[in-house]
């Protein structure tokens, strides 16, 4: 049914989204947690930047992505002068860019998550003797946990899904830049319809699979179990 | 244990005590809503930063110019107004959560010994989603007393709850009072309650500490504005004596004199509180025979007070104790009422408060 490389972006799109999904819960959450708590006055302007990647047209990204990750950019530069693999056209590049791209789809659900917790249960656990790392861990956490869930599908979610950002700075190496989207592209661009279907009709079924999960588990559970 | 206290609080003044609360007993902080009580609660707790304040509990500093005790680090237990159970623990999770993080093992109060005391046997494996409310208030007393703190401190316990839920519940906070050494501060706007927990007050009104004392003392003093409430009443601590199970009445002895309330039996050498509304006592210049009121006082007048242009409060001392009464200003023309004057006070309805 499916072709080998398309089995093989199949399974870089997952692996792309996977790790995708795992740096931004570790960078995601302290940042949503601080934008939940901060009483700074300006912080809706990380806000505003956080949320740009929903309005911003995905090439713009993208090619910002490329100037600064492309050999002559200033962080593809300092790669190169570490010795290591230039970023644009690799796997790496594509994560930093899906990063950037899906940040506001696992930060948004977390900054809620938190704020829906309110401070109460953590002074709480203050007046019980628990330090501020303490409550986070034992407090924050586990009742964002509807939070947690909807961020790691919708992060995931939107990440299989990317297709302007990876052209951008991706391009379409089979193997090591070509995901789904592109993939389905490409069979269409040289008119095997056949193919395009097939992949089209997986992407629909498992987008759908999974956000069916968060709103079935969200919608039955105060606080999900998984 | 001695606590000094002083609070720069912003929009309060100065709250400042420096007050001496017993080890059983319930202080209670008493003042309209938006007086401040909350506030002063939690500056207590470490919840809130207010520079420039100064506290001291026994002989530990908690706060002061160069220092400030994080809240967790404070030897506190606190009962907010709304249980605030964390909603994903059990029950017994929950006032576990304190006992793993004590400081020391050496526990007073031990697990077995809080849930015996708010009746929570049955509910340990129960998520906080499957309680009523006032269930979910006594897990957050198990769960603040668990910890063995130095202090408790409650602000409002009852005021989310209903009239039969408050009912249900007051035991519990009466009996933790008598049987555990912790000394309690009870904040509330509801002076039934008060009336009822209380031993001593602290007053609040316009944003400042305006008295603290043994509740009965405050209650009548005519400084305050408490004497000057509509329902402005005395408190009179008696012990049950005997019970007349013909006409249902019990005798109870005070300071004042026996008092003969009907009712259910007491247990004989049951300590109560006797609540007697100002509006509830009359005067008369002899003692009447003919009456239906049993509780008939000898007293002397110490103050009147002019509440408006047509009553007057009287401050009377029963034996030393004072009693308020709320009376016309005719009537206290009629009996040419002034200090020291000899008159009886008809108690008209007692309320005891057990």
């Amino acid at each position: 049914m499916f072709t080998p490389d398309d089995l093989t972006a199949f399974f870089l799109t997952l692996k792309l989204a996977l790790v995708t999904t795992i740096i931004l819960l570790i960078v995601g959450t302290p940042l949503a947690w601080w934008l939940a708590r901060s009483r700074w006055r300006y912080k809706f302007i990380l806000e505003a930047m956080v949320a740009l990647p929903l309005v911003l047209p995905p090439t713009v990204l993208g090619f910002y992505l490329l100037l600064m990750l492309g050999a002559n950019g200033p962080i593809g530069s300092l790669f190169q002068a570490m010795g290591a693999e230039p970023l644009a056209f690799s796997f790496s590049g594509l994560v930093i860019g899906s990063v950037f791209y899906s940040i506001p789809f696992v930060v948004q659900p977390l900054q809620d998550a938190f704020n829906n917790i309110g401070r109460r249960p953590l002074e709480v656990a203050a007046t019980l003797g628990a330090s501020p790392l303490d409550r986070f861990w034992t407090v924050a956490i586990p009742l964002a946990r509807p939070g947690f869930l909807t961020a790691c599908v919708l992060g995931f979610a939107h990440t299989i899904g990317e297709f302007g950002v990876v052209l951008m700075i991706g391009g379409n190496i089979p193997g090591e830049t070509q995901v789904l989207s592109i993939a389905i592209y490409e069979h269409v661009e040289v008119l095997d319809y056949a193919n395009a279907h097939i992949l089209s009709a997986a992407l629909v079924v498992l987008s759908f699979l999974m956000l069916l999960t968060v709103y079935a588990l969200n919608g039955r559970f105060k606080v999900v179990r998984l | 244990m001695r606590v000094i206290a002083q609070f720069k609080i912003p929009r309060t003044e100065l709250l400042n005590f420096n007050f001496d609360i017993s080890a059983q007993g319930i202080t209670a902080v008493f003042g309209i809503s938006g007086s401040g009580k909350t506030s002063l609660l939690r500056a207590i707790a470490g919840l809130d930063f207010h520079a420039g304040s100064y506290l001291q509990i026994g002989d530990d500093i908690w706060q002061d110019e160069s220092s400030f005790l994080k809240p967790h680090k404070r030897s506190i237990g606190y009962v907010f107004q709304e249980a605030s159970l964390f909603e994903h623990l059990t029950v017994l999770q929950n006032i576990q959560y304190g006992i793993k993080r004590m400081a020391t093992s050496a526990s007073v109060i031990s697990l077995p010994q809080v849930i015996e005391l708010l009746g929570l046997e049955a509910l340990l494996e129960r998520k906080p989603a499957q309680l009523s409310g006032g269930e979910r208030q006594r897990v957050a007393i198990a769960r603040a007393l668990a910890v063995n703190p130095r202090i408790l401190l409650m602000d409002e316990p009852l005021a989310s709850l209903d009239q039969t839920r408050k009912e249900e519940l007051l035991p519990y906070i009466e009996s933790l009072n008598r049987q555990l050494n912790i000394p309690v501060f009870y904040v509330s706007h509801a002076s039934e309650e008060i009336a009822r927990l209380a031993d001593q007050l602290i007053f609040i009104e316009d944003s400042m500490i305006k008295a603290a004392g043994p509740i009965e003392n405050l209650l009548t003093r005519t400084d305050l504005s408490l004497a000057h409430r509509r329902q402005a009443e005395s408190l009179i601590f008696a012990t049950a004596e005997q019970y007349d199970a013909k006409f249902q009445l019990n005798y109870l002895s005070s300071a004042a004199g026996t008092f003969v309330v009907p009712g259910t039996k007491l247990v004989p050498g049951k300590q109560v509180r006797l609540r007697l509304t100002a509006q509830d006592i009359s005067l008369t210049l002899e003692a009447q025979k003919d009456t239906s009121i049993l509780n008939i006082f000898p007293a002397l007048v110490d103050e009147l007070i002019p509440e408006d242009n047509a009553q007057l409060t009287v401050r009377l001392l029963i034996n030393n104790l004072p009693v308020l009464a709320r009376i016309t200003l005719k009537s206290a023309a009629n009996l040419q009422l002034q200090k020291n004057k000899s008159v009886f006070a008809q108690i008209k309805s007692v309320a005891v408060l057990a």
